[in-house]
């Protein structure tokens, strides 16, 4: 049977994060060709819904409200819930970003629905729809089904395949207007740290340090190195805990899984807790003086090699083949 | 101040995961405090000794969890719950485990409950804000900095890396993230006292839910590992042949970049 599903798109910066094209081709999946119906919200992002449209959502519908320009979790859910009563889905699909982990329990508990969260593949389709999600950060899988009510998933950024880009595509790109009262959080402030750059969960190339980087001052040349890979630095435990990077860099069971193109480990010994967060990216690379160390053992290529000679090497030889 | 804290019994994180028969293997496991609600119980005691009030720690499983719930006692908690769901349920998802801490937390009037802000088993983060849904009061996810002044509540939440600084209110649940505090060791008079407070179970029976409003709304079909990762090609040779072989190797064998 055809479902209709409804897909939130997240925007960032004026701009779709790439999570919400990969949630269209998440709800094509569970659709089996029912309608997919994206819902925008923010203060003014009208304009974003053909984007949507031609990664393969057939409708939009937008809500805009000057409470909606930041994220709260009480004026998200508010509007949010004013388009399903409208439009009834048998499914819905966010992307598993900090907004979509944040706002989706909420929206749940008001559906009263489960939800499969952090879904990283699909089987099957409609009702049969099985979902596959990581559990002890990727030390395993489990393989989900929805029993009863709406089907609501999350899915992981850079793991499910987006449809492909289409302008030819149209679509209604409609409004509805709703009123958000009764915010209880009003954020002051945002201090943005990780404006350099690359989302780490998002990122298709992700430079890691660990305790081998040495210092503050040693992540420099693995910033150069993401910056032409147009990549994101992350840090093992070790370089955490030593205090030569921010938390928020945290690769690991604790902290971030990370499911990049292309993971580059330097200096990182690969210990099992940071090995969770890391081990299901596509290709692995190691940097390491000790040939033993442990990374190797997950590498697809490794150089037995002092990171500080390696990384500025790597970088140079990048930029030639950029040049070209 | 009337403060709740939601933990639960996890695998240790330097745990190998062996699947059998589509089940996680247990026998001798070493199980823990989930890492991020020791930020929790942590935070939970700093904010009772600066504001005084009481913290129970609630958990919800079998009895093995309370071998947790006494090491939460010896950091310095107050009381401890748990839910005892061995004998009535066999299926739980995230719906069941909100549904049953809600109702148990409905008629106790905390004033700040707090969470990790995911398990490191499930990884799901769904069951904090789902509780606070429940019982109607705000939520604040993945924080790194509490203040409470009265009623007023100062956090600073970690967004992707980002901080947002919030102003907010209580009653209020919060998720602990890494970074928060630094949660303590148990000490010798802790554990010694911790064998004198007080330790409820109450069983599913003992709620005001119906085992209806508690059926799972997810099943999970199979567990199974990752394919084990073969160890790759170490190269060799000259360093700066070996970083030119690399980035050949990306391009053209391994076609990511």
């Amino acid at each position: 049977m055809t479902k209709k599903v409804i897909v939130l798109g997240e925007v960032r910066e004026g701009a779709l994060r790439n999570v919400s094209f990969e949630a269209i081709g998440a709800a094509k999946k569970i659709s089996v060709g029912g309608e997919i119906v994206a819902v925008l919200l923010g203060e003014s992002i009208q304009s974003l819904g053909a984007e949507m449209i031609h990664y393969g959502a057939d409708r939009v519908v937008t809500v805009e409200h000057p409470h909606l320009k930041s994220y709260t979790s009480d004026g998200f859910s508010q509007a949010f819930m004013a388009v399903v009563e409208s439009e009834k889905p048998d499914a819905v699909v966010f992307g598993h970003t900090a907004l979509g982990k944040d706002l989706s329990p909420k929206v749940a508990s008001k559906l009263k629905s489960g939800l499969v969260s952090d879904v990283t593949g699909i089987e099957g389709e409609g009702d049969g729809a099985v979902f596959i999600r990581p559990i002890f950060s990727g030390k395993a899988f489990e393989k989900v089904k929805v029993k009863d009510g709406i089907v609501f998933v999350t899915v992981r950024p850079n793991n499910i395949e987006p449809l492909a880009h289409d302008a030819s595509r149209s679509g209604d790109v409609s409004s509805i207007s709703v009123d958000i009262t009764n915010l209880r959080t009003i954020i002051k402030e945002v201090v943005r740290k990780s404006s350099e750059g690359v989302d780490l969960s998002e990122a298709k190339v992700v430079i890691a340090g660990g305790r081998g980087v040495k210092s503050e001052e040693g992540f420099e040349p693995l910033k150069e190195l993401a910056k032409v890979l147009n990549g994101a630095v992350g840090a093992s435990r070790g370089a955490c805990d030593a205090d030569y990077c921010d938390y928020s860099l945290q690769i690991g069971q604790t902290g971030k899984v990370v499911t990049p193109d292309l993971y580059i480990a330097a200096g990182i010994s690969g210990a099992i807790q940071h090995l969770a967060g890391m081990s299901n990216s596509k290709i692995i690379v190691a940097i390491n003086k000790d040939p033993e160390a442990n990374i190797f053992k997950v590498a697809d290529y490794g150089i037995v090699g002092d990171l500080f000679e390696v990384i500025p090497m790597l970088t140079e030889e990048f930029k030639k083949l950029k040049a070209n | 101040m009337n403060i709740y804290v939601l933990i639960k019994r996890t695998f240790d994180t330097e745990e190998k995961i062996v699947v059998s028969g589509g089940k996680i293997q247990e026998d001798g496991a070493e199980f823990i405090i989930n890492p991020y609600d020791e930020y929790a119980i942590e935070e939970a005691i700093q904010v009772r000794d600066a504001h005084g009030g009481e913290v129970t720690v609630l958990t919800m499983g079998g009895e093995d969890a309370e071998k947790q719930l006494r090491t939460a006692l010896a950091m310095g908690a107050d009381k401890a719950v748990l839910i005892n769901i061995e004998d009535d349920l066999d299926e739980l998802d995230q719906f069941t485990a909100a549904q049953l801490l809600a109702d148990y937390l409905k008629d106790k009037n905390p004033d700040l409950i707090l969470a990790g802000n995911v398990a490191i088993d499930g990884g799901s983060g769904q069951v904090g804000p789902r509780v606070a849904d429940l019982l109607e009061i705000n939520y604040v996810t993945t924080i790194t900095k509490l203040e409470i002044n009265g009623s007023q509540v100062n956090i600073v939440r970690d967004v992707e890396g980002d901080s947002e600084m919030i102003e907010t209110s209580l009653p209020l649940l919060v998720t602990a993230q890494q970074g928060l505090n630094e949660p303590r060791y148990p000490s010798l008079p802790g554990i010694m006292k911790a064998k004198k407070k007080p330790l409820e179970e109450v069983e599913l029976d003992d709620l005001d839910i119906d085992e209806d409003d508690v059926v799972a709304k997810t099943e999970t079909l199979e567990i199974y590992l990752p394919p084990k990762k073969e160890a790759g090609r170490v190269l060799q040779g000259d360093l700066s042949n070996q970083v030119q072989e690399l980035v050949q190797l990306l391009r053209t064998e391994a076609k990511v970049i």
